[in-house]
């Protein structure tokens, strides 16, 4: 890959994600009949937080200062494993998707420790919560990718994405359907987006990924928040490749459908957490089920 | 034309899995008014080229099941005025989890089957299996007589796409004469439902079965 899409790719990587958590809010904003914040009120969060300082419980440890930094650093390194416009991505080697994976599992990891490290049973509630639905999330990914696998008969992400019309697109169009809604859920499930987690409420009872970082203060909470909406970006990339039929052979193209699908993404998101109420933490694990039975029932029909 | 009609018989598969893990009455009537929309859309589609005939099934198909029948229920619903829950008596994630062991072996049950070769591969009766599946477990597992009826509409729907394989060699007065009776059955159905309401003030149908004369 030429140095100049691996610049670009970058710097969609480190400027775009806060964008995308802004359209979200303003299209509930609109939805709910107000004005909204800015677009780009995002941006001016993170800086007001990057420019503050941190107050450190005596009883933290440094695990508690190295999960922000992880969960962002993980959430980069899995940004460079998604093609984004061009048709492949920085990195590209077979089975990179189980490192993509495993790299949302090692930030999960750390943020739950960090969650326990402070003490507070407030927030090893939340980081029970987060291991339990993720211990459900993380099947329906697998069997998704697996899905992809078998349909393309390749082990990269950036082979496994590439759907477009000359690759297959329509005939395999119903697998592609159940692994989108598949990993769509996954993708809700994942970065605590309604109906499985409120992101803007901090009543206890409710909360999971809020609870796990309440402790977090100044430029530690804004690598956590900028963490999380690259995570929202990545895992986004990687639900609209799965249906996306252009051909990302041409740069322009492949640019303009890419970033026009993760609008249409973001206003969809809106639109769900305007319409939606969250969901009962019951009926989490049974969504989330069905996720996974979606995503097995695609990998039956690459079987048949 | 197949990659079309597979696409939309996986949405019907979805909105099977949809009706099996739904929790409210109102959500599982639109699923299966949805349902019977797609199907109508199938019917169209299914046959490679466009006859006056498979025009009328389709578009009765879509006015009856994706309309008329859901707003005869809908209505029947707001009559009776019961709670929104469905109560299973077999909760949503197993009988999801069924659904969804039915419709994997109804796939593997479809290969071995000696179908004509136009409908070798294609979803078409996989997924009528999986549907009549669906419907089954729905008429068996749920507590309330309007989700049971619904049961009974889903089943027809999966009757629907296997007879879709048949259009050929059956006349299409007989499925015309199928979408009759079905009309006819759920308004006689709706009819009831809105009587039980009325005597007993619950649709429970497990209930019934004290229903005897001293």
């Amino acid at each position: 890959m030429p140095v100049h899409q691996v610049v670009l790719h970058l710097l969609c990587l480190l400027t775009l994600p806060p964008l995308l958590v802004g359209i979200i809010v303003k299209v509930k904003a609109l939805f709910a009949g107000r004005v909204g914040a800015p677009l780009l009120q995002p941006y001016l969060d993170l800086f007001r937080l990057y420019r503050k300082g941190t107050v450190l419980s005596r009883t933290s440890t440094w695990l508690f200062v190295a999960s922000p930094v992880v969960a962002i650093v993980t959430m980069l390194l899995a940004g460079l494993l998604v093609p984004f416009g061009y048709p492949s991505a920085p990195l590209a080697f077979t089975g990179d998707l189980v490192l993509f994976a495993y790299l949302l599992g090692l930030a999960r990891f750390f943020t739950l420790l960090a969650a326990l490290d402070t003490g507070s049973a407030f927030e090893g509630m939340g980081a029970a919560r987060e291991a339990t639905w993720a211990s459900l999330a993380e099947p329906a990914l697998f069997l998704g990718l697996l899905a992809l696998v078998r349909r393309s008969g390749s082990m990269s992400l950036s082979t496994v994405l590439d759907v477009s019309l000359d690759r297959g697109w329509g005939e395999s169009s119903a697998v592609l359907l159940l692994v989108f809604v598949s990993l769509f859920v996954v993708f809700l499930a994942e970065n605590c987006r309604i109906p499985f987690d409120d992101p803007n409420t901090h009543l206890e009872l409710t909360m999971i990924h809020e609870a796990m970082v309440l402790d977090h203060s100044g430029p530690a909470l804004g690598l956590i928040l900028q963490g999380a909406a690259t995570k929202l970006f990545v895992l986004g990339a990687l639900v609209v490749h799965t249906i996306l039929p252009m051909s990302r052979g041409s740069s322009v193209v492949g640019w303009a459908s890419f970033l026009g699908a993760m609008i249409g993404l973001a206003v969809a998101v809106g639109v769900i957490e305007s319409t939606m109420a969250r969901v009962r933490m019951k009926r989490v694990a049974s969504l989330l089920i069905a996720a996974c039975v979606l995503a097995g029932f695609g990998v039956i029909l690459t079987a048949r | 034309m197949t990659a079309l009609v597979d696409s939309l018989l996986i949405l019907v598969l979805l909105l099977n899995f949809f009706s099996l893990g739904t929790t409210r009455v109102k959500a599982l009537i639109n699923g299966s008014a949805a349902q019977g929309v797609v199907i109508g859309f199938v019917a169209l589609f299914s046959q490679g080229e466009l006859t006056v005939e498979t025009a009328v099934v389709a578009v009765s198909a879509v006015t009856l099941k994706g309309i008329v029948i859901p707003r005869l229920l809908l209505r029947a619903l707001r009559d009776v005025r019961i709670r929104q829950n469905i109560e299973p008596f077999i909760d949503y994630v197993p009988s999801l989890l069924m659904g969804a062991v039915g419709s994997g072996l109804a796939i593997l049950f479809a290969n071995t089957l000696p179908l004509a070769p136009e409908h070798e591969g294609a979803l078409l009766v996989p997924t009528s299996l999986s549907t009549v599946l669906t419907g089954f477990l729905l008429l068996t597992t749920r507590r309330k007589a309007i989700s049971q009826v619904i049961g009974y509409l889903v089943l027809e729907n999966g009757v629907f796409i296997l007879g879709l394989t048949l259009v050929g060699a059956m006349p299409f007065l007989v499925e015309l004469g199928v979408l009759l009776d079905l009309l006819v059955g759920i308004f006689v159905m709706g009819i009831m439902v809105n009587h039980i309401g009325r005597e007993f003030s619950s649709l429970d149908t497990s209930r019934l079965a004290q229903l005897k004369e001293e």
